[in-house]
């Protein structure tokens, strides 16, 4: 009998874990949806970009206050997840407070989970008040309606009841200790919890256990729940910025990749040796599809960046477009990748593949009106965080739109007209390009 | 000013056997845009000034293909790089400067993977090593004392880094310098890039090139600095709408250094 917290326990563990990995498989198969790219190359910038952006925080700073709280959470998680770390071990072998006997460095060691545990939820709930009361505007644009909003908000609840249980937990075991309880033993500062112990006094022994083993329970219980929340979340960043900031673009940002497709066939055209009547030769691949249309025309790198996106809006409020009132929303158009992704996602574990469904991510997620409103200029990459590119996705989709379907804005084919047929997207004469000379 | 300034075509260099210093790359906005001819014909001043050794390709150039890229036509845009990188690799061309960060980006950063790799330089940043060489004297002239804000363009700003060469030019020109609230990684668009230069805007509630005009006359300037033609067009409309024009010049950077003294 006295085995069976350890073995719930084991069992709590195995099953949140367990679906946890399932559904992280399950973004792994999603993300190799995308086409594969060769991202082997810059290794060092690359690593030096995990640790200076992601690591580092560098990019969040730019914000002095969001990137402060930020910073405040992130290193809080970490650091706190140490505690998790005991609370497994203990939690399996029945033990209690295992690293108690680390001593001094023990007592420092929760002394710090505590000031940290308590900025955290000060923190929280400052970000709270900035959502809610304050009502920053990039937390309240029209894609932010209904469940996106709402997830950011459970996630701060998670955040600041797992805070406040792990401090009550503290604290009743403070004073289970000062009651010199069988079990509990005298370990660990409490610069925060000691706080709370007055409101303990004249609890007997055996409801101060109840207590804090209550709290126990809750808080691990809450963290392996919070784990699994992750994947139907915005909030997957806290895994995935890393390896996102390492795909991240680190050519200039100016510099749009070539389509080697493409290449190919004006190759081929500007060829004087070329029969421009050769049949393609035997068992030659189709024609590549140029541009994209849905998710599984995007990279894997695009993919993983919509999963990363957390939906923070910074490349939004950033956006001279979105500025002046006009659709496009870079966020948007991650979010509305990552929903279709997720759509593919759930069509692939009920048919065991894709069946298609009539829908793609043109037109039922991301409207041209929006595409056509981009003006290129690169805020919306510069403002993330965590190394999120909307504008490949966005070119992505006006190639599909131009070079498979024709379908540019009248004005912008008249443009493309002059540049083919005189050299510049105006109609004057390639002849009369140099007659400002005579005009010196 | 009716003197007429030499400006040599590569195809003349090459009847004499010789090779130009550099390449300068007018772009379509510098040949046949009224308003940015005067920034080439500036441009040109300062190279005859600085004795700077150059050509251009005159009716051998044609446009790079960046608003064909940007708009979603990656075949016109390869068909104009291979047509450019031919004629380029053909005066076996080393060296280019040009006065529009679009034709800057492109060339530098996207003709090397279809076979053109050349030392691209936008004109501000060859106007600085100019100035670094003791080539060409910046000081102070008529816009000695002026409040100038600088407009920073998306394709050499964030496109490409470059933030201080245009400002460190202005401040040769002893300029008072105030910048915008969003300015160098944080500037704001004039409206023109990604093609829309050849469209209407979607529909919104205001024109991205009046939004950064308004931001720009916050700063209660002289002069607006831009760096590229095709914000100067927005900046110069911008101010027209908001009835500045009076008040409120829009000159490039060149064109200023170009004035200061009356070169």
């Amino acid at each position: 009998m006295q085995y069976i917290p350890n073995i719930l326990f084991l069992i709590a563990l195995v099953l949140g874990i367990g679906y946890f990995t399932r559904n992280i498989r399950k973004v792994i198969r999603n993300i190799k949806l995308g086409l594969d790219i060769d991202a082997s190359d810059h290794k060092k910038e690359r690593w030096g970009n995990v640790f200076r952006i992601a690591l580092g925080q560098s990019k969040m700073v730019v914000r002095p206050v969001a990137g402060l709280l930020h910073i405040i959470v992130y290193i809080g998680f970490i650091v706190i997840n140490i505690e998790v770390l005991e609370i497994i071990i203990d939690g399996l072998f029945g033990t209690h407070r295992i690293f108690a006997s680390l001593g001094v460095f023990y007592d420092y060691l929760i002394a710090s989970f505590e000031i940290l545990a308590l900025l955290v939820l000060l923190g929280v709930i400052f970000f709270w008040t900035r959502r809610n009361i304050q009502r920053i505007k990039r937390f309240w644009s029209s894609e932010m309606k209904g469940w996106p909003k709402n997830d950011a908000n459970y996630i701060l609840y998670f955040e600041m009841v797992l805070m406040l249980l792990f401090l009550i937990m503290n604290a009743s075991d403070l004073q289970l200790q000062h009651l010199g309880a069988a079990h509990y033993v005298e370990a660990g500062m409490f610069p925060v919890s000691q706080n709370l112990v007055p409101l303990f006094e004249g609890f007997s022994e055996s409801t101060l256990i109840f207590i804090e083993r209550t709290a126990w329970w809750l808080h691990i219980l809450g963290i392996l729940t919070f784990l699994n929340y992750l994947y139907f979340s915005k909030h997957l960043h806290i895994i995935l910025a890393f390896p996102n900031v390492y795909y991240g673009k680190i050519v200039p940002k100016g510099k749009f990749k070539n389509l080697e497709s493409v290449t190919n066939e004006v190759k081929l055209m500007m060829d004087p040796n070329a029969d421009p009547f050769a049949a393609p030769a035997e068992g030659a691949e189709a024609p590549a599809k140029f541009g994209a249309s849905d998710v599984t025309d995007l990279s894997r790198i695009q993919l993983l960046n919509a999963y990363t996106c957390t939906e923070c809006g910074r490349c939004t409020s950033e956006c001279p477009a979105n500025q002046t009132g006009k659709k496009l929303s870079p966020r948007k158009i991650m979010m509305d990748t990552r929903d279709r992704l997720q759509e593919v996602s759930k069509n692939i574990d009920k048919n065991g593949e894709f069946k298609p469904d009539g829908k793609q991510l043109l037109d039922d997620y991301i409207s041209r009106e929006e595409l056509w409103a981009c003006t290129t200029c690169n805020a919306c990459v510069e403002a993330c965080p965590v190394s999120i590119d909307p504008l490949s996705i966005i070119m992505d989709m006006r190639q599909y739109l131009v070079m498979e379907q024709s379908a540019a804005p009248t004005e912008l084919n008249v443009a493309m007209t002059n540049i083919e047929n005189n050299g510049a997207p105006w109609p004057y004469n390639q002849m009369d390009r140099l007659n400002w000379k005579n005009e010196v | 000013m009716s003197e007429t300034i030499k400006v040599p075509t590569m195809a003349e260099y090459m009847a004499q056997g010789k090779q130009p210093e550099v390449l300068f790359w007018v772009g379509c906005a510098g040949s046949f845009d009224d308003r940015a001819k005067k920034i080439t014909k500036a441009f040109v001043r300062l190279l005859t000034n600085a004795n700077v050794d150059f050509a251009v390709l005159g009716t051998e150039e044609s446009c790079t293909g960046d608003p064909a890229k940007r708009a979603g036509n990656e075949f016109l845009f390869q068909m104009q790089a291979m047509g450019n990188i031919e004629v380029l690799n053909g005066y076996e061309i080393k060296k280019i400067v040009t006065a529009c960060p679009h034709c800057f980006n492109t060339i530098k950063n996207e003709y090397p993977e279809l076979g053109g790799t050349y030392e691209v330089m936008h004109h501000t940043q060859f106007l600085k090593s100019l100035l670094n060489e003791g080539r060409l004297k910046v000081e102070g002239g008529k816009f000695k004392g002026k409040r100038i804000t600088f407009h920073d363009p998306c394709y050499l700003g964030r496109a490409n880094g470059e933030y201080e060469a245009p400002r460190e030019l202005l401040r040769k020109l002893e300029v008072e310098l105030v910048e915008m609230k969003r300015c160098k990684s944080k500037g704001l668009c004039c409206g023109a890039g990604g093609a829309q230069m050849f469209k209407d805007a979607e529909p919104g509630n205001k024109e991205i090139n009046i939004e950064r005009t308004e931001e720009a006359i916050k700063t209660k300037p002289n002069i607006v600095a831009a760096a590229c033609p095709f914000c100067n067009t927005m900046m110069t409309d911008g101010v027209k709408g908001k009835e500045k024009e009076g008040d409120i010049q829009v000159l490039d950077v060149a064109e200023m250094i170009a004035n200061a003294e009356e070169i």
